[in-house]
């Protein structure tokens, strides 16, 4: 008698272990390993922003909720319009000031008469090519970063409305052609842009526009110039490439990837336009015989010598055997 | 005033994609754009769950914000509308927007971003009311019909609401003090209304 009660006893706890295992097993397959409420877990899963499946998967419509967007905002209502603005009238005063105290770079001696050819032809329309569409490009996206705070105001909604409505197309249009434009000009200067020894001493008096003392000895390109020419093509490229992530939708970019590239496109090209303006200055108002030399292509020898004083001698010793050459 | 709001509720949306189509019949939506969509969580697996999702109207709207021709507005119930006259097609509200609810139709060259279109709570654009020019561009204005929006309207589980956010709220609650936080195994509460033994004998 008491061994078989012991044997049903024995049994029963086998058979109830069994079933306890099997309906664990049941219970595994029906909610997965987790135990967690499902309800919760469904919210979790859409707030990390995993993507699910939808029939309607235009334009990343996969993930519910995209956090990423407000940050996005944050950043470009918050940083960039007041960041673009305070840098931007910070470089205009440090110009007028430098005009004011340090003033025009000069030429020194009455001009000689003589013309050396500094630009070609070719050279003097991609410089120009350029320098149009990047002034394009600068007011044109500023607008439609500032526009709304600064156009909105004064103009009213209409206007702004149509003025964004063209600076959006031409933005668009004339990126792509900018990009080229500046990959053309890094292909036809980057041999005189190498960086040499001689530039170090440029940049202890900027050229001889700071401090007293003689200019330094300059070839062709002078080491502030050579600093523009990669610039541009650093920010260039920068601004170049996130600009056509934006500017065409086609390539399945997803919403982070546009947001990420709008943060950069806009951040590098502010930075952009503030640099250029120091070219600009350079080149206009800043120092004398510049501006001529990139419309006409020559300059005085004068200036030559003053400015560049190893690429005179080089192109007078041309010159020279040229005459030899002929005579 | 009303505080208008979509509720979609996951335990009885079944991804039948009626909203979507009953939306893109009623406005006259163009090709290519769907100002609805629902999305699925574990697709195929035990446990997934559906949800319907549109333009949620936010009260501190991120497309708003962003605008540079700040052509948005808010009706005095909440609903989120834009002006389309002014819109100039820049893809900022897109970017901005939690839900994707933006959506451009493609203009011919280089697949450039037109007017943007979204859901508008049925309630239309800032033409007149029910014009042919509203029509055309915004779709149907239900609101100033007095109606609700098609897509709750029509949702067959009901699990997709809109309409006055108190009343939206009281129908959830009462769903949800019904059926419990926790269901136990899924796809029981949704397929049967399985009441415990306790539920029936009180
Ligand atoms: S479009 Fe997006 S961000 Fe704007 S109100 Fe609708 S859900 Fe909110
Ligand atoms: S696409 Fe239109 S509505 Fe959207 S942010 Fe740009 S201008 Fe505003």
């Amino acid at each position: 008698m008491a061994t078989r009660t012991a044997r049903r006893t024995v049994g029963l706890f086998v058979l109830s272990t069994l079933l306890l295992l099997l309906s664990g097993i049941f219970y595994w397959q029906a909610i997965g390993a987790d135990i967690s409420n499902p309800h919760a877990n469904f919210w979790r899963v859409v707030r990390e922003g995993f993507p699910g499946f939808t029939k309607v998967s235009t334009a990343g419509h996969k993930v519910l909720i995209v956090n990423s967007g407000e940050n996005w905002r944050e950043i470009r209502n918050g940083i960039l319009v007041r960041f673009s603005q305070l840098i931007i009238i910070a470089a205009l005063v440090v110009m007028s000031l430098f005009y004011k105290f340090v003033g025009p770079d000069k030429l020194e001696k009455p001009r000689s008469g003589v013309l050396i050819e500094r630009y070609t032809l070719g050279e003097r329309v991609l410089h120009w090519y350029t320098a149009v569409l990047f002034v394009i490009m600068a007011i044109t996206g500023l607008s439609l970063l500032l526009g709304r705070i600064l156009l909105i105001p004064i103009f009213g909604h209409w206007v702004d409305s149509a003025y964004l409505q063209a600076s959006k197309v031409l933005h668009n249009y004339c990126g792509p052609l900018l990009l080229i434009g500046i990959l053309l000009e890094f292909v036809i200067w980057v041999r005189y842009n190498i960086p040499r020894k001689i530039d170090l001493a440029w940049f202890k008096t900027m050229g001889g526009m700071l401090g007293k003392g003689p200019r330094p000895h300059t070839g062709k390109v002078n080491a502030g110039e050579k600093g523009w020419f990669w610039l541009i093509l650093i920010f260039g490229i920068a601004v170049g490439v996130t600009g056509i992530v934006l500017d065409f939708p086609i390539w399945g970019q997803t919403r982070s990837t546009m947001q990420l590239s709008h943060v950069i496109h806009a951040t590098v090209a502010v930075l952009f336009v503030t640099v250029s303006f120091g070219h600009i200055y350079m080149g206009t108002v800043g120092i004398e015989g510049v501006f001529e030399g990139m419309c006409t292509g020559f300059v005085d020898a004068v200036w030559a010598q003053q400015h560049y004083d190893l690429w005179y001698e080089e192109k007078m010793h041309e010159k020279g055997e040229r005459t030899e050459a002929s005579s | 005033m009303a505080r208008m709001k979509f509720l979609c509720d996951v335990e009885r949306c079944i991804d039948c994609n009626a909203c979507v189509t009953s939306c893109n019949n009623e406005h006259d939506v163009p090709w290519g754009i769907n100002r609805r969509h629902v999305v699925t969580m574990d697709d195929g697996v035990s446990g997934e769950k559906s949800i319907s999702v549109a333009c949620m109207h936010c009260t501190d709207a991120p497309c708003a914000a962003v605008c540079p021709v700040d052509c948005f507005y808010f009706t005095p119930d909440g609903i989120v509308l834009h002006d389309k006259d002014l819109c100039i097609g820049c893809g900022y509200c897109f970017y901005a927007c939690p839900f994707g609810a933006p959506q451009f139709p493609e203009e011919n060259s280089f697949a450039a971003r037109g007017k943007m279109d979204k859901c508008t709570f049925c309630a239309g654009g800032p033409l007149p009311d029910n014009s042919v020019e509203e029509y055309k561009l915004y779709g149907r204005n239900r609101i100033a019909e007095g109606k609700l929006p098609l897509c709750a309207e029509m949702c067959a589980t009901k699990a997709l609401l809109g309409g006055d956010g108190d009343v939206v709220s009281d129908i959830y609650i009462q769903r949800v003090v019904k059926r419990g936080g926790r269901p136990d195994t899924w796809g029981w509460n949704t397929a049967y209304n399985f009441k415990s033994e306790k539920e029936k004998k009180p």
